[in-house]
């Protein structure tokens, strides 16, 4: 590909909102900025080590929700299932004195079975995921009332519960944990480059392979700077980045991923080119029900309970709501897990910032269903020019 | 006209869908390295004569010899075992996708791992095999990594034709390769087709544009009403007495012809 080609291909998908990751990024910059201005405690390191862990749960579960968005599915369970799951590991640890990851186990486990199960009734009868998962949004909110019996709400006391959403390293540990993650970094970028070439392919410059390297060296810096002079680099964001990048493998670079791509792009030509496309559905909804039990255990841990609100008000909406901001297509076949994180922070730092500014609840709802709807509508509006330039 | 065994033979082959006879006896066959045009009128049983030979229908009684040897082919899977590869007009491609993913979907290269879910993608071994193989049948596209949503009409056909090509099939069995195309792409295609058949291939192009069907088949048979109506060299024939076949004015035609 000649340097003009590229150059035009860039512009092309910046218009086209291929590029959705850098309007989000300029977008989160315009957030924080206007709320850095109202308020000088936002940018604070105090403050955004809160944002992260605020948005730990939410991006766990939004994880599961990117699978479902590729295959241009919905999952209006995950909340719920949330829930459930949380109070299934409260009440097999503090009333049944279970071991508190058996318990974590077990309630991961039945949000797989809930999400295979959904998936199953999706796909072996064709009827839209849209209604089995609005019938498991009532169903697992009534499950989950069943299990807390009548108190209604159970403390969290182990530490290694609690311990997920409140354990925070020291600055030593941090810095070594940056380390690896950059020489990580530097390494995977390294080892595919050898790759490319010795397969006799055109790969990137090195100078675009340093620019990257220098981009995640100095983010992963800064947030570590900023994690350690407040409390420490926080287990809940290890927690979420790591599902981040292993599921984004997962979809990205496996044979799997592959396959929910494709079933989300053309279900009938991946059946023709032998996906068992059913198969791929059912995985995809167990993995949206298994993300939602550990985002649902991480909004446990960090509240010390679970209750009878646990996984409810408006966790599903913005769960969703989250990817989509950040780029993941609702017409499927487009999207990234990264949007998972993306999302979750645009959401996390307006309900964050105008919790800082104490504006109301009406008005931070109006505020997040407006940012929704505008998100939604520049994928739209992306998809009707591709459409317009022969793309579907 | 090729001689010899043909790669691909139909002798006798009905199909019958509840009162229609979509197929009447046909007698069919197709030679290694040489282009088949498969002509008739809408309804005469082109696509359901494709749809048998690829394993979508069951043939109702006739034979089908597959290299000399009778072979039965009742589902899609006994067609590509086989080596007869099938492109449907609608293409079946994933337009999210780009040309390698397309070309590889459903049998992705991966690198040793334990698992499913570690196995990765072997990206730079289907792009290396995806450049050659298009290099080869000097097809171009852009860029190997651009969605095939973005590439035009002839280029999505191209790579349809390509990907049918990486199960190393025998027979190619194409669905209209040229319907809504321009002049320019349509010409791209019709290269392509010759290629597959210096490639030693058996191809049978359904068309309805007779200019396209003259332009690259050795031979031309035209069914009607699900019968042989006709099978001429396209060298030594005109298209008023393919069109005369087609629409059964002047059986004379057909004499001639034959």
């Amino acid at each position: 590909m000649s340097e003009g080609v590229r150059t035009r291909d860039t512009v092309r998908r910046l218009v086209q909102g291929d590029l959705a990751s850098l309007r989000v990024l300029i977008g989160l910059a315009l957030i924080w900025a206007i709320f850095q201005f109202e308020n000088d405690r936002f940018l604070s390191a105090q403050n955004l080590t809160n944002l992260m862990l605020q948005i730990a749960a939410t991006g766990l579960i939004s994880i599961g929700v990117v699978y479902v968005l590729l295959l241009g599915e919905i999952d209006l369970s995950v909340g719920a299932v949330s829930g459930l799951a949380a109070a299934v590991m409260a009440v097999l640890n503090v009333k049944h004195g279970w071991n508190p990851y058996l318990a974590i186990a077990a309630a991961v486990a039945v949000g797989m079975a809930i999400g295979v199960l959904q998936g199953s009734l999706f796909s072996r009868f064709v009827v839209p995921s849209f209604v089995v998962t609005l019938a498991g949004l009532l169903a697992w909110q009534g499950a989950l009332l069943q299990v807390l019996g009548s108190t209604g709400s159970i403390n969290l006391t182990d530490p290694k519960i609690t311990g997920l959403a409140n354990t925070f390293y020291s600055d030593a540990v941090g810095w070594i944990i940056a380390a690896v993650v950059v020489a990580g970094y530097g390494g995977v970028l390294l080892l595919g480059h050898r790759r490319r070439v010795a397969a006799g392919l055109e790969s990137q410059s090195m100078a675009g392979i340093a620019v990257r390297f220098v981009l995640v060296a100095v983010v992963t810096i800064v947030a570590t700077t900023i994690f350690n002079s407040d409390r420490g680099m926080p287990l809940a964001v290890l927690i979420l980045l790591a599902f981040v990048v292993g599921m984004e493998f997962v979809v990205k670079r496996t044979g799997f991923g592959r396959h929910v791509f494709a079933v989300g792009g053309n279900a009938e030509a991946a059946r023709r080119a032998g996906i068992r496309v059913n198969g791929i559905r059912i995985a995809v909804f167990g993995i949206a029900g298994t993300m939602a039990a550990i985002g649902g255990i991480m909004a446990a841990s960090r509240l010390l309970a679970v209750n009878q609100n646990s996984g409810g008000n408006e966790l599903l909406l913005l769960a969703i709501a989250g990817p989509v901001i950040a780029g993941t297509s609702l017409f499927g076949g487009r999207g990234s897990v990264w949007t998972a994180l993306m999302g979750a922070l645009v959401i996390g730092s307006i309900s964050n910032g105008m919790d800082l500014l104490a504006l109301s609840s009406a008005v931070k709802f109006m505020v997040t269903g407006g940012v929704l709807l505008l998100a939604v509508l520049v994928d739209a509006i992306a998809r009707q020019q591709r459409q317009g330039s022969g793309r579907v | 006209m090729s001689t010899g065994t043909p790669l691909l033979e139909l002798e006798g082959v009905s199909k019958r869908f509840g009162p229609v006879q979509a197929l009447d006896r046909v007698d069919f066959a197709v030679h290694a390295g040489e282009v088949v045009g498969l002509v008739g009128d809408n309804g005469a049983g082109k696509s359901t004569m494709v749809k048998t030979i690829a394993g979508i229908h069951a043939a109702d009684e006739g034979t089908i010899r597959f290299d000399g040897q009778q072979v039965s082919i009742s589902k899609p899977q006994d067609a590509t075992g086989l080596g007869i590869a099938t492109v449907y007009q609608d293409l079946a491609l994933c337009d999210n996708l780009d040309v390698v993913a397309n070309l590889f979907l459903g049998r992705e290269e991966v690198s040793p791992g334990i698992g499913t879910a570690s196995r990765q993608l072997d990206e730079a071994r289907m792009e290396h095999q995806t450049g050659e193989l298009l290099s080869n049948l000097a097809v171009t596209i852009p860029s190997l990594r651009s969605e095939v949503g973005t590439l035009s009409g002839g280029q999505r056909q191209q790579v349809a034709v390509a990907r049918s090509l990486l199960g190393e099939p025998k027979v190619v069995l194409l669905d209209e390769p040229t319907a809504a195309l321009g002049v320019a792409q349509t010409a791209q295609v019709l290269n392509l087709i010759r290629r597959l058949r210096e490639r030693e291939l058996g191809v049978v192009v359904i068309s309805h544009n007779l200019v396209d069907v003259f332009e690259v088949a050795d031979r031309i048979f035209v069914l009607r009403l699900g019968k042989a109506a006709g099978e001429f060299a396209a060298e030594s024939t005109t298209e008023e007495h393919v069109v005369a076949a087609i629409t059964g004015v002047g059986r004379k035609a057909e004499e001639e012809g034959k």
